[in-house]
């Protein structure tokens, strides 16, 4: 017999095989359907009464279900176990990916399930992280915030959408949240957080992410923490760079050295308000907070599979803080941190923080953490607003009504360059305020010489010295810091020239003045 | 020979993250010598050093953006060598040949 033969053979048996198979899969089908149909009409209510039944035969089918509910659990308040296994069909099909791997497996399927998770802020940093915790299949997601959808949310806020804008975060969110998987639960909590709700929304949750943007709510949400004993994942965002720890890991209670820090014991005082720079100033890159948020999520689920509620959970991880840094030649770096602080104000022995001081409204963190007043530097007259500043330019002078050239003014806008490059006034010369910073006064300016850089500031601001000069910012703020270094620096010539910057900056020249100015 | 021994540096590298590399004409990483001893004759130490930025390397005249009180101002984490500072003696830390002080500023946004 030939090869080619001896494979068509083989082939025809293999066929034949393959077809009694599909007949006895097909007969092994049919007869599962039929008696699935037998099961379902034996629950529907019956025609007959139950209670007619003789139970010499054995339990009624009626009756099944509740006394293998009885035997298996004591409080009634468990779902009766409709089927043989620990989770549903559907849910084996939708973790499958996660649920075959040894991180997770059962056991950490039924801990995600049964855990409670609170996110506090829906920005960029809560919407990816809520949105792979509700996917992972986390048993309750509770969600705070107080603001609503804005159009510059959107490069980064994931769950949010254009058509939502206007809406509040926590409503937005959860729209996205449900349609990504309804079998969640989601709790709203559409308010900002305060001490005195910090407690009871906290309390009922399992873990915490801390995804705000103020040093304020970081202290508020670390305290309650503590005080309740929950473990804490905490990320920031900024630019380029995000920072992330887990805190208050174990969660013992204060006092015990066993427990993990928490954010006063990393940061025992606030930064000065001056130097807090939030994402509307200082920028933020969708994929930089982005990244924070989805490594939030992976925290939250190592400490859930690993045991957030059992006794004995496995060793939590030496306390660290993982920078990222996405322009750096190295994009992240973990860093060790330290163990909780003896004389921690929170979590030591000697707090001060407590359930009292916190519902009593004492703590207050706004005033704990300072708050930057509105600048107001300098006098009236040092000042012009935008509508006169308009007419100035189109060639009149406001106050004397003189006909003035259109080289009356020197105008000087010093928002950084990326921005001036976006927009700006015609005829403006652009002096970054960063550059207006580090422009040096009396002994600063003899100890270290100015760099060649400045030096042409200088020139440029010097040039045309008999011309009154005007600085422009974004909001008005940083334009009177700039006029009254100018003239710190003696460039108004001994008050010869006026100098004096534009009141309320482009916002207000885009409100009051020129509707089509761009508002970024 | 004391003189010789006098002339050694230390070589260090300075990093600066989460916004400080601002304050310093936007360096993110600096190779710096130390003497070996301050003018007190001392190991020269963290301290030393935090001073040695502020006179030498800082390009921007607002020093309180990275000191406060005598020390780095809150908000800022020093590292020595991948550590928190408070693990290894903070600012008494007497730095050692090649060794990595990180500077990193929190962030608040989100
Ligand atoms: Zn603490």
């Amino acid at each position: 017999m030939s090869v080619i033969d001896s494979l068509r053979q083989q082939i025809a048996a293999c066929e034949a095989q393959l077809a009694t198979l599909r007949q006895q899969l097909a007969e092994a089908e049919h007869l599962q359907l039929q008696s699935r149909r037998q099961a379902q009409e034996e629950v529907q209510p019956a025609t007959f009464d139950p209670l007619t039944h003789d139970m010499s035969y054995g339990i009624h089918d009626d009756f099944r279900s509740e006394v293998f509910a009885a035997l298996s659990h004591g409080d009634g308040s468990e779902q009766p176990p409709r089927s043989r296994w620990p989770l549903d069909k559907m849910e084996y099909k939708r973790y499958g990916r996660q649920l075959i791997m040894p991180e997770v497996g059962l056991q950490g399927q039924l801990r995600l399930k049964k855990t409670s998770v609170l996110i506090v802020g829906v920005g960029g940093l809560g919407c990816p992280s809520a949105a792979y915790l509700v996917g992972a299949g986390v048993g309750t997601v509770g969600l705070v915030d107080g603001d609503t959808v804005e159009e510059s949310n959107l490069h980064r806020q994931i769950l949010h959408s254009t058509a939502r804008v206007g809406m509040t975060k926590v409503e937005s969110a959860m729209v996205a949240l449900n349609s990504l998987n309804p079998n969640v639960k989601l709790v709203p909590h559409a308010a900002r957080l305060t001490p005195d709700t910090a407690l009871s929304i906290f309390k009922d949750y399992d873990i915490v992410l801390d995804c705000t943007d103020s040093p304020a709510s970081r202290y508020l949400i670390s305290d309650t923490c503590v005080l309740l004993g929950k473990p804490l994942v905490s990320a920031s965002a900024l630019r380029t760079d995000g920072q992330l720890m887990v805190l208050n890991n174990p969660p013992l209670p204060p006092g015990d050295a066993a427990g993990g820090p928490c954010y006063r014991c990393v940061f025992p005082k606030p930064p000065p308000p001056e130097s807090v720079v939030s994402c509307g100033d200082g920028g933020i890159l969708g994929p930089v907070v982005g990244t924070m948020g989805v490594l939030q999520a992976l925290e939250a689920i190592k400490v859930i599979t690993r045991g957030v509620h059992s006794s004995v959970r496995g060793p939590a991880e030496a306390p660290s803080l993982l920078i990222f840094s996405a322009y750096a030649t190295q994009m992240f770096r973990t860093i060790r941190l330290r163990t909780r602080k003896p004389k921690c104000a929170a979590c030591s022995a000697q707090a001060t923080v407590t359930p009292e001081a916190l519902n009593s409204g004492s703590l207050d963190y706004v005033q704990f953490c300072g708050t930057i007043n509105p600048v107001d530097a300098l006098s009236p007259n040092e000042r012009i607003s935008v509508e006169n500043y308009a007419k100035l330019r189109t060639g009149r002078n406001p106050i004397t009504g003189t006909e003035v050239s259109a080289d009356s003014h020197v105008l000087v806008d010093v928002r950084e360059k990326v921005q001036f490059d976006l927009c700006s006034l015609e005829g403006s010369v652009n002096i970054p305020f960063s550059a207006v910073s580090r422009l040096r006064v009396g002994d600063d300016a003899v100890k270290i010489p100015a760099t060649e850089e400045e030096e042409r500031w200088i020139a440029e601001l010097k040039a045309r010295g008999d011309k009154p000069l005007f600085v422009v910012c974004r909001l008005g703020n940083d334009s009177q810091m700039t006029v009254k270094k100018l003239k710190a620096m003696g460039l108004d010539n001994g008050g010869q020239r006026w100098i004096g910057d534009i009141k309320g900056g482009l916002r207000a020249w885009r409100e009051k003045v020129d509707h089509e100015f761009p508002d970024y | 020979m004391a003189d010789q021994k006098d002339a050694e540096t230390i070589p260090i590298t300075v990093e600066f993250s989460g916004g400080l590399e601002m304050l310093f004409a936007n360096e993110r990483k600096l190779s710096l010598s130390l003497p070996t001893k301050d003018k007190e004759g001392n190991h020269v130490n963290v301290a030393y050093l935090i001073d040695y930025l502020c006179e030498k390397e800082m390009k921007d005249p607002r020093r309180d953006l990275f000191v406060l009180d005598g020390s780095v101002r809150p908000g800022i984490l020093v590292l020595i060598n991948e550590a928190d500072w408070e693990l290894e003696g903070e600012d008494k830390y007497e730095l050692q040949k090649g060794d990595n002080i990180l500077f990193v500023s929190t962030l608040h946004g989100g």
